[in-house]
Order: C-alpha cells, then sequence, then structure tokens
C-alpha cells in the first residue's frame, strides 16, 4: 500500500546523498573564515530545513486526516513528525558542534533560529506521551492531528517572535537574493537539501511500510487466535 | 451559541464562587513563587528585564494550575457527557471555557500585579498604569484561548498533569517573549526608549491566530 515506487526512490536517495557529500568535500570550496568545519552547514542546514518542512507537513496531513476521517492521514501524520524529531535532534546536535567550533560556545543564545528550533523541538517531544496516553485509536487520531494542526502552525509564529526578540549573529544563507554564498557553494547546498528532502521522503515510506505491516501482522494473529480457541 | 456560551460561562463561574478552587490557588501560587525568586535571586527588589522576566513566568505558571483544573468539575464528576448531548456547538463550549479562564487569570492578576509592586519590584507601579493592563489583558486573551485548547486536548489523556505544562509552556514562549520585552521599559528605574507597538502588534498577531485555530480544531476534540 506504501511502498509503491520504493526501489527508484531509493537509488535516486542513495545517488544524490553521494553526490551531496562528494561535492561537499570535493567541489565547494574551504570557507575562508572558518576552514574545514563549515561543511557541517551542508549537513546541517538542510537537516533544520526538512526537519521543520516535516512538521508543517504533519500538520497538513493532520487537517486532511481530520477532513476525511481516514486513519491512515493520521498514520502519515505521526510518521512525518517523528521522523522530523529524530531530524531534530541531529540539528541540535550539528547546531551544537558548528556554535563551539565557530563561536566557542555550545550553545548561543542571542541566536534566533537554535532558539526557536530548541522551542519548536520541545513542543514535539510532547506528540509522544499525548498521543501514547490516549488508548481509544479513533480519539487517539484525532487528537494527534489537532495538535499537529496547532504545532504546525505555531512553528513560524514561533520563529517570527523569536528572531524579533533575539540580536541577529546567524548567518542568513536563505535570504532573498540568494545570500552571501558563492556559486560552488550554493550549489552543493541545494544539492544537499535534495539529498536531506529524498532521504526523508525514503524513510518515511519505509517508516510507513514497516508500520502497516505490523498492524496487519497483529490483525492476522487474532484472526489465527479466534480460529485456534474456537 | 453565543447564549449557550454565556450558560456554560455562568455556571463556571458559579462553580468558581462557591467552591473557590482555582483563583485562590492560583493566586496563592504566585505568592509563593515571588518568595521563592525572592530568595532564588537573592534580590529585594527588582527592576527592568529582570522584573519583567519574574513578573511573567509567575503569571504563566499559575496558568497552568488555571488550565489543568478547566474541566476537572466536569470530568470528576461526569458533566462532560451532558454537556456534549446538549444540542448546542462546541465553539460555545470552548468560548465559555476560555472566556471562564480569562475571567480567572484578570482576578489572579488583580491580586497578583499589586502583590508583585509591593513585595519584589524597585520602582513605583503606578508609573506603568495606562500600558500594564492592556499588556496583560491582551496576554491573557492569548493564554486563555491556548490553555482552553490544551485543556481539551489533556482532558481525554491518562497522564494529564504531567502533558498540561509540557504542552502548554512551549506554546505561550512567544506570548512571554512579547509581554515580557513589551513590560520591561515600564518597569525600569529611569525611563528608556520604548517599542510598546512591536510587542503589542506581535502579541495581537499570536491572539487572532490563535483564537482563530483554536475555534477551528475545538470542534473535533470532545466528540463521540
Amino acid at each position: 500500500m506504501y511502498s509503491k515506487g520504493f526501489m527508484p526512490l531509493a537509488t535516486a536517495t542513495v545517488v544524490a546523498l553521494t553526490t551531496a557529500l562528494a561535492l561537499a568535500f570535493f567541489y565547494a570550496p574551504l570557507d575562508a573564515d572558518q576552514g574545514f568545519v563549515q561543511k557541517i552547514f551542508y549537513v546541517h542546514v538542510p537537516m533544520a530545513i526538512v526537519a521543520l518542512g516535516g512538521f508543517v507537513a504533519g500538520g497538513v496531513m493532520g487537517i486532511l486526516h481530520l477532513r476525511s476521517g481516514d486513519p491512515s492521514w493520521d498514520l502519515r501524520s505521526y510518521v512525518a513528525i517523528h521522523l522530523s524529531v529524530i531530524l531534530g535532534s541531529g540539528v541540535l546536535i550539528t547546531g551544537a558542534i558548528w556554535a563551539k567550533a565557530s563561536w566557542g560556545h555550545w550553545w548561543v543564545w542571542d541566536e534566533p533560529v537554535l532558539v526557536s528550533f530548541l522551542v519548536v523541538f520541545l513542543l514535539y517531544c510532547v506528540y509522544y506521551p499525548l498521543r501514547f496516553s490516549i488508548e481509544d485509536p479513533e480519539r487517539q487520531a484525532r487528537y494527534s492531528s489537532v495538535f499537529a494542526i496547532v504545532a504546525g502552525a505555531f512553528v513560524p509564529l514561533n520563529f517570527v517572535a523569536v528572531r524579533m526578540a533575539e540580536t541577529f549573529t546567524h548567518p542568513r544563507v536563505l535570504s532573498q537574493t540568494g545570500g552571501s554564498l558563492p556559486g560552488e557553494m550554493r550549489l552543493t547546498f541545494l544539492v544537499s537539501l535534495l539529498a536531506m528532502a529524498l532521504l526523508f521522503v525514503t524513510l518515511w515510506k519505509l517508516e510507513l511500510t514497516a508500520k502497516h505491516a505490523s498492524m496487519q501482522l497483529k490483525r492476522l494473529r487474532r484472526r489465527l487466535d479466534a480460529r485456534v480457541t474456537a | 451559541m453565543i447564549r449557550a456560551a454565556g450558560a456554560i460561562l455562568r455556571k463556571d463561574l458559579r462553580l468558581e464562587l462557591r467552591t473557590k478552587e482555582s483563583v485562590p490557588a492560583m493566586t496563592l501560587f504566585t505568592l509563593t513563587v515571588y518568595v521563592l525568586f525572592h530568595f532564588g535571586l537573592d534580590r529585594d527588589s527588582l527592576d527592568g528585564e529582570l522584573a519583567a522576566g519574574v513578573l511573567w513566568v509567575t503569571l504563566l505558571l499559575a496558568a497552568v494550575i488555571g488550565v489543568s483544573r478547566l474541566f476537572a468539575a466536569e470530568r470528576e464528576q461526569g458533566g462532560i457527557d451532558a454537556l456534549l448531548l446538549a444540542p448546542i456547538d462546541r465553539t460555545s463550549l470552548f468560548l465559555a471555557k476560555a472566556s471562564a479562564l480569562f475571567l480567572f487569570l484578570v482576578a489572579v492578576e488583580l491580586v497578583a500585579v499589586p502583590a508583585f509592586g509591593l513585595l519584589l519590584l524597585g520602582p513605583d507601579l503606578g508609573g506603568t498604569l495606562p500600558e500594564l493592563p492592556a499588556i496583560l489583558l491582551l496576554g491573557n486573551l492569548g493564554v486563555a484561548a491556548v490553555g482552553a485548547l490544551v485543556a481539551a486536548l489533556a482532558a481525554e489523556t491518562r497522564a494529564r498533569e504531567l502533558i498540561v505544562p509540557l504542552l502548554l509552556l512551549p506554546l505561550l514562549v512567544p506570548v512571554l517573549i512579547s509581554c515580557a520585552q513589551a513590560t520591561e521599559p515600564l518597569l525600569r528605574q529611569e525611563q528608556g526608549p520604548e517599542d510598546l507597538g512591536r510587542w503589542l502588534g506581535l502579541l495581537t498577531l499570536y491572539d487572532v491566530v490563535f483564537v482563530l485555530l483554536c475555534v477551528a480544531v475545538f470542534d473535533y476534540l470532545l466528540e463521540d
């Protein structure tokens, strides 16, 4: 059900990831200021963008679930948020490493993007206790979708608020003029972003297939048990 | 819809007046937190950023108590089933609960803010008069909308006491930012530059987005 077109997608992901890594290490120039450590940029930033996109996508899938009542949309939303939380911890870790290397501290509070990401991450961590403390599956799906929608709307609002509150130090990579990235770096960055997005979709499909399979297995077991006892 | 909301709101207010459960507890809690901050920071009087931060963190923590008690009567006495059976729009339930929380917060602040001025604040509270109540009301609006939604979300879960603070406080970070930043210049020893419009704008944006959002999604909660 969920595994349609999985093989080409997985192949594309592998190719894109390899290309992105190769470009990052051999093609993109060394940063004059930060040197080699700047390469973490090609992991950190795409990961952050994909994670935030995943959170918002989870909210959209939540809307679709509430409108259609189809539980598979709730499953999709759950897996998207789950993967985004995992990517989110990666973002916080790589961000801390980068901050330590280039600013000298593991954590920098006057850094709006980092701080708002932390707030969003903390909020989404509550998705798990909320979801798994509701037993009735239909209600669980509905409440999780409501959470996904509210939190999805909260993401952009929170970024505005935190950005207004803090002074700027973060390099604005994606401003409208294309930022201050030279051409080779930008190409590498865009390929890394694509690779990360493909990785996200591949993992999402894989997890959905696995969840679906285990649910079917459970159903079959129950039927078998019923037959044996009867 | 407005009439039904008014009826539920009157019921909640009468319940609160008779049992005196939420508001006195929240007020007492704010005073306790002031004492904690006094010893924790080891300061006799606060001003500026520190004062704004202490005031708003205390108020938001007190709001957590109000939010976790918001559906308590319905849950314990089974009144929620009667409310759901009644032929009324769910939105009226949301409006009633959010208004009740809003009024509770106002009642708490009527005591908690003067008490803050008396106990901890260095500069005179009178200097903040036209602006501070406006910030408090706008802040309460956001807290009330998000709080009513979180209360309804958490009401049906097993780990209720755990979910409410964990869910509510991150959602209120933008409220804390804008309220504390707007209040900070008012609480300084010497009057500094104010940037009130920007923060009130952000607060209004938050209120509008979340009131609309909560009204839109509340129908899907508490439906069986």
